[in-house]
């Protein structure tokens, strides 16, 4: 009798502890680490919060006026109605012929354009017929390469902007896919 | 007013005329055309179509107009009624209004510059093109009646669908309590039993037969000493399992501040990853896309269909309520931003350790990897989870295993046709490139 009380106890113990284990493992929390302080960045990382700023985030938008390197050139047409207009009339491509790449424009459309507009610019995408965002077809607008341009940078209607998806030369390579598709529509 | 429906009718006498010196030659007949026209155009507001002005209302109006919501332009159910009703507006201003809506403004019509203004000087897209009866399909479809008996045909699904998990619940119970009374019912039958045996004066043998066995296996040293060294083994092995998967977090699963149903947008409507994780295409990190690319399309979804609310019952969750707080975040009144916006404490779900370098650009655009080898059926996903285990040991494995697509990459030719002669083969690995050199991902 004592014996058996003993490897109860035993039996409990050991159920205890493999309960203990089992209930560590939770999915809803990251695991143990050996060695945080190699594993955690000393610098901030990309979306953390942070004291330094007053709103308490890391991530800042850069101080007005500010153009960052590379593929970037200032967009001095406003967000109204009139340089709409202006855009339409005036606005041109600075690629010539040669440097569209119509291959990357469409696998660029076909990843933030065709989920409304579709893959053939007819405006049936797969929300649109789900009937959630109704764009119309290309056939049907009147558009130009400069009002593409300034519906992309800055959204139209329902649309919102996709300039920060995009870089100013991958923009261009788009448009010059919309307006293929555009011309496709209409043969 | 009246200079706008002047200016209209001399529109449309003159497009009249178009059309009947094409098909008619007696001024007669072309009167008694202008008469039944201005008839037939009275006679046919009340005989649209509302099928067919669906169509034509998806096609040129739905990409601005909602019917109970407004949008970019005004909600338009009842919309000829109302204005008839509110503001004395016939179908010739809707007509006027919806070919040329910059001509009425002009025009100076109170009622035209006041909708203008009302919604940011946004111009209305001219529709000329649309033909009176197309104009009158859509105002009949626009004057249906909304659709109530939509919200009570869901209820009842979800209904039966909660009450689904609580009898589940209900049975799940039951068998417990059922198990526990057999349990109860063994333990009052052995002692029964063993009253009985007591009354009879029979010794219970089993207990000296567990004492003599326990004896036994005491008193033989190689069992004793085979079993140690199997309890040894085992716990080694299981220590060392524990041991590894300190530091891996496969399977995390972070409640998230916002539930975001990767299953409903990458899998049901198919979006592509890099629509809203679009910096994975062209930097190191993947990136938490910020809240305008949510509002991209959900200012014009603000609350999800029935059929998916109802499925959102099964994981606990009220979509139309999660996508309000991403409204209350990105300060989003329903028509426009207020300015007052707060950020979204998102969890990170993958993460490195500081000391290993992973770049998304390089996988995604340059090696053309598919998002999932690495992050799994995310489309399935219903709550985001890490599924790989993101050790080192698995990022070789890959390297390993993986054929680099070489073919047309004529900077690199001359070093890969040397590396696939050092190496013998035809396809090189991203082992065989230096895929497993140390300083690739550690320095």
């Amino acid at each position: 009798m004592h014996i058996n009380m003993k490897i109860a106890a035993k039996y409990i113990v050991v159920s205890i502890l493999l309960v203990s284990f089992v209930s560590c493992q939770k999915n809803s929390r990251p695991n143990y680490q050996y060695m945080p302080n190699m594993y955690e960045s000393v610098g901030y990382e990309t979306y953390q919060e942070s004291d330094a700023f007053a709103n308490g985030v890391e991530a800042q938008l850069p101080a007005e006026g500010t153009i960052p390197r590379g593929d970037f050139m200032p967009f001095e047409i406003d967000n109204t109605t009139e340089g709409y207009e202006e855009a339409k009339l005036n606005l041109t491509s600075p690629l010539d012929s040669t440097q569209v790449d119509y291959e990357q424009g469409k696998v660029l459309y076909d990843i933030y354009c065709a989920i409304c507009h579709g893959t053939k610019g007819d405006g049936n995408g797969t929300l649109a017929k789900k009937e959630l965002i109704i764009p119309g077809s290309y056939a049907d607008k009147d558009i130009t390469t400069g009002s593409i341009y300034h519906t992309i940078y800055y959204g139209k209607n329902t649309m919102g902007s996709y300039a920060n998806q995009l870089s100013e030369t991958e923009r261009w390579h788009v448009v010059a896919y919309v307006e293929k598709l555009k011309a496709d529509l209409k043969k | 007013m009246k200079k706008s429906y002047q200016s209209l009718e001399d529109n449309s006498t003159n497009n009249m005329k178009q059309v009947i010196y094409r098909n008619l030659t007696s001024k007669i007949l072309y009167l008694g055309f202008i008469l039944l026209l201005t008839f037939s155009t009275s006679l046919s507001a009340q005989e649209g179509d509302p099928v067919n002005g669906k169509k034509v209302f998806l096609a040129n109006c739905a990409s601005c107009h909602k019917l109970d919501k407004v949008m970019t332009g005004p909600a338009l159910r009842n919309v000829e009624a109302r204005l008839a009703e509110e503001h004395g507006l016939d179908r010739e201003w809707i007509n006027a209004w919806i070919r040329n809506s910059a001509a009425v403004i002009k025009s100076g019509d109170p009622y035209a510059n006041k909708i203008y203004n009302e919604y940011n000087q946004s111009p209305m897209t001219a529709l000329a093109s649309l033909t009176d009866q197309d104009i009158s399909d859509v105002l009949a479809y626009t004057a249906q009646p909304k659709p109530e008996p939509v919200v009570p045909t869901v209820d009842p699904n979800t209904n039966t669908q909660g009450e689904g998990g609580v009898s589940n619940n209900i049975i799940l119970g039951a068998l417990a309590v059922l198990f526990g009374l057999l349990a109860m019912a063994l333990i009052l039958v052995k002692r029964t039993l063993n009253r009985f045996a007591e009354a009879k004066g029979i010794e219970v043998p089993s207990k000296k037969g567990g004492d003599s066995i326990w004896k036994a296996f005491v008193q033989n040293q190689f069992l004793v000493l085979v079993t140690a060294i199997f309890f040894l083994l085992a716990s080694g092995y299981f220590a060392y399992g524990y041991f590894m998967q300190i530091g891996v977090d496969q399977g995390y699963e972070p409640v998230q501040p916002i539930h975001y149903s990767h299953r409903i947008h990458a899998g049901d409507n198919g979006i592509d990853c890099k629509y809203c994780h679009s910096s994975a295409r062209v930097s190191k990190t993947s990136g938490i896309p910020s809240l305008n690319v949510c509002m991209n399309c959900h200012k014009s979804i603000s609350e999800v269909a029935p059929a998916t609310l109802a499925e959102g019952k099964e994981y606990g969750v009220d979509y139309n309520a999660e996508i309000q707080k991403l409204y209350d975040a990105v300060g989003w009144d329903g028509t426009a931003y207020t300015g007052d916006s707060k950020p979204v404490k998102w969890i990170r779900v993958h993460n490195l350790p500081d000391f290993a370098y992973f770049n998304h650009s390089q996988h995604v655009t340059v090696g053309g990897i598919e998002c999932q080898t690495c992050h799994g059926p995310v489309e399935e996903m219903e709550i985001m989870y890490q599924d790989a285990p993101l050790t080192m040991g698995w990022c070789i494995n890959c390297h390993r295993e993986t054929n680099v697509k070489v073919k047309d990459n004529a900077y690199y030719t001359k070093i890969h046709e040397q590396l696939s002669k050092k190496y013998g083969v035809e396809q090189l690995t991203a082992a065989q490139m230096g895929g497993l050199e140390c300083g690739k991902c550690h320095y």
